[in-house]
């Protein structure tokens, strides 16, 4: 790589940083960590208050006929807590956030391939969330057609006003920043990588950022795409969706769901990286099987780009067979995953630290979410499940489990590491189980829901149904799942006032983030170990543990060494 | 079953493996990362018991969604913001003259089902009814959870299905696809009695 040939191996010392300070530096800022930042305190943001609309929504459902909020109310909060978790936090989130930070750093890179546009790309992600939000405050009120705007609800007869308009806009901003930032976190791990670091021996953190970067851009287009016909049928006057004037409104759900399947997987797949670097680490081994999670990795991606009819199963127009079994085949890249994971767990020696609560956390739950969702891919299944509450439980699972799970796993991971402190083990721990408690109880409740035909976006549902009791315990669940992320805030406020100073490597891990400072420099490395295999600052720390060389093959037994 | 099974043995080799391999000192365990033969092992066997789902799956599928050639009874169903209008037919499709359809808009908090605030769909139990599915606006979802089933009602899409009830009672029926203000309450129920019953309500029916 002509770029790294003849790179220093020990870089300049730049004592002074120059440039603006303070706020003017915020705005202005092209380095990837500040950008990281941003994203993960933004993405944060709409997290929270996503949340606290999940609180209205459950306190609503919590008893028959409950009038805590209005139905058009009731509706705005679904339809907003669902587009605030799935384009405004949990992609930007892992994709904005944890990438942008951490890619650079995992190639030894001093910052991404394009720094410009990903300050673009943050400051369009800003302003669509700012878009979306401020749909509440217009006369009509926010989008209340659920995330998924199907047609032709979302037309200009059925959702009149400015709420739905906003959040189309806002989409298509969004969309632009992923679709950007997608650009560029391909580019940097193909053309920045450090002297030793061939493709192979990149951490699968940054291969699951490279390959939800690919995904992102065949999917994201589509919804664009798909957005502005929906624009230009609410105010062009085509009629794309409309039956009037010769348009096929189940074209927006095959548009939507090409996108909307391999966007639950753009969700997903960062937050297998993050588990997948927090299992090793805490298990002092290596990951088992890095080339099959590598495998895996891209089958799960080029399958979820067939998948998609599997939302349309009652349609009654799609090949139920086909989708069928595309959905079904995804078990299987995602149980070796799992496979892989336990064997990285296998004769390791783990230590329970907040990572890894997290990371395991993960695995109880997404297993089980995966599972319904080979249920749920079954069409005579489907048909007496799909739009119930077993579909909530379901995606809630999977999405909970590795954006939540998942994904605070990473965050309490790499927290010493952007922030230069350490959180408190008691407060981590404490959290942990009163969100794990509290997922169960929210959660396994909505599966017997669905089973006795409770339906989703619903506001309210009589007494004879008999589902208050169910309903009840889940309410329960989510006021845990509240405290727990109130205790979380807590922690990271302690972190603040009362720091504990992160080492470089806290954890004794062994990716190349790990080898600079907590939090790193200006341009993150002052110099770079020797990169032999996926985990060089391992290898630096810990010549007699290799898993190449003299010393492996004298450890290694049957096994065999790189 | 076979779900089940298989999350009982991984969450068993993950409870396993956090127990067993607990950190107890300081030593580094052996560094091992691959182990080819086990997982080829693992990869072969969720393929061939993916067939085995998909097989039974394909079989399912068949029966559920089999129409019959002459059904005998055929009902129009058009779904609407907010309520459902049935439109009785015989089975050659001519019209039996017999209309059901939901009263005034919903502004009542969800009552049961039941209430005659809903339309009732009476069915005659071992016969085969065909559906035939429709709506005048956005997409809505016909489903019937006794029944296990349900299916979109779309404008511009027809959609048809069979079954035979074969126990008769009153089943509660509801609107499953968010189709906007009032979704909550368009409902529905079933109610499925003898054959004799269902001529003489028939017949005592026509609008």
């Amino acid at each position: 790589m002509a770029l790294t040939i003849d790179r220093p191996v020990v870089a300049e010392h730049h004592e002074d940083e120059h440039g603006p300070s303070g706020l003017l530096k915020w705005l202005t800022s092209t380095d990837h960590k500040i950008i990281g930042k941003s994203y993960l305190i933004t993405s944060f943001a709409f997290f929270l208050m996503a949340g606290l609309m999940a609180m209205l929504i459950r306190t609503q459902l919590s008893g028959p006929n409950n009038t805590v909020v209005s139905q058009h109310v009731y509706n705005e909060l679904f339809t907003m807590h669902g587009s605030l978790m799935l384009y405004l936090f949990a992609g930007p989130f892992a994709f904005g956030g944890l990438a942008n930070y951490i890619v650079p750093l995992q190639v030894g890179a001093p910052d991404m391939a394009f720094p410009r546009l990903n300050a673009l790309s943050y400051w369009l992600y800003l302003s669509g969330g700012i878009t979306m939000i401020a749909g509440f405050f217009t006369v009509g009120g926010a989008a209340d057609f659920g995330w998924v705007a199907y047609a032709p609800l979302s037309d200009a007869v059925n959702s009149p006003g400015a709420g739905p308009d906003m959040w189309i806009i806002a989409l298509i901003l969004t969309g632009f920043s992923a679709i950007f930032t997608g650009v560029n976190i391909i580019t940097t791990v193909f053309y920045l990588r450090a002297p030793g670091m061939t493709m192979f021996r990149v951490p699968i953190f940054t291969w699951n950022m490279v390959v939800t970067g690919i995904l992102i851009l065949i999917a994201f287009p589509v919804l664009t795409a798909a957005l502005i016909m929906l624009w230009a049928d609410r105010h062009l006057g085509t009629h794309i969706f409309t039956v009037a004037g010769g348009g096929v409104p189940v074209l927006w759900q095959n548009l939507f769901w090409f996108f909307g399947h391999p966007e639950v997987y753009i969700l997903a797949l960062p937050y297998f990286g993050c588990v997948t670097e927090v299992i090793p680490a805490f298990s002092k081994k290596p990951l088992f099987g890095y080339r099959g999670m590598i495998f895996a990795t891209i089958s799960i991606a080029a399958l979820s780009t067939a998948v998609w009819a599997h939302h349309m199963f009652t349609t009654g127009t799609v090949l139920l067979p086909f989708f069928s079994l595309m959905s079904y085949l995804i078990a299987i890249p995602t149980g070796i995953k799992f496979f892989n994971w336990i064997g990285t767990m296998w004769r390791g020696s783990i230590d329970f630290k907040t990572p890894m609560l997290f990371a395991v956390g993960f695995l109880v739950v997404f297993l089980f979410g995966g599972v319904t969702g080979i249920f749920l891919a079954a069409p005579p299944i489907d048909f007496a499940t799909h739009d119930t509450y077993f579909v909530i439980a379901h995606f809630h699972e999977v999405l909970f489990g590795s954006a939540v799970f998942g994904g605070f796993a990473g965050l309490y991971y790499w927290y010493p590491k952007i922030t230069g402190r350490m959180t408190r083990e008691s407060l981590g721990k404490t959290s942990f189980w009163l969100m794990f408690i509290g997922f169960w109880v929210t959660f396994l409740p909505q599966y017997l829901l669905g089973l006795r035909g409770m339906p989703r976006r619903i506001a309210v549902y009589s007494a004879s149904t008999g589902w208050g009791g169910l309903n009840r315990i889940s309410t329960v669940g989510a006021y845990l799942l509240f405290l727990s992320v109130a205790v979380m805030l807590v922690n990271f406020y302690v972190s603040w006032r009362n720091p504990i100073l992160a080492p470089d490597n806290p954890w004794d891990a062994g990716t190349l983030e790990w080898g600079t400072s907590s939090p790193p420099p200006h341009h993150n490395f002052y110099s770079i170990p020797p990169i032999r295999s996926e985990r060089p600052v391992w290898d630096f720390n810990h010549p007699e543990h290799t898993t190449f060389g003299l010393h492996a093959k004298e450890h290694a037994g049957e096994e065999h060494a790189e | 079953m076979l779900g089940v099974a298989v999350a009982v043995l991984v969450w068993g080799l993950i409870f396993w493996s956090m127990i067993r391999y607990r950190r107890r000192d300081d030593r580094i365990p052996r560094q091992f990362h691959q182990n080819i033969p086990i997982e080829i092992i693992y990869t072969v066997i969720p393929v061939l018991l993916v067939g085995v789902i998909f097989y039974a799956t394909v079989i399912s599928e068949n029966k559920v969604d089999a129409v019959a050639s002459k059904p005998s009874e055929i009902i129009n169903v058009t779904a609407y913001r907010w309520g459902w209008r049935f439109a009785y037919e015989n089975s050659s499709g001519a019209s039996q003259n017999v209309l059901i359809q939901t009263r005034a808009e919903p502004k009542l908090l969800a009552q049961s089902a039941t209430s005659s605030e809903y339309p009732q769909l009476v069915l005659p139990d071992n016969a085969t009814v065909r559906i035939v599915l429709e709506s005048s606006d956005v997409v809505h979802g016909f489903y019937i959870p006794a029944f296990n089933f349900s299916r979109y009602a779309q404008p511009g899409v027809i959609n048809e299905f069979d079954f035979t009830p074969t126990t008769t009672g009153v089943f509660r029926g509801q609107c499953a696809q968010y189709c906007g203000l009032y979704h909550s309450e368009m409902l529905f129920s079933v109610k499925v009695v003898s054959q004799s019953d269902f001529s003489t309500w028939l017949s005592a029916s026509h609008s």
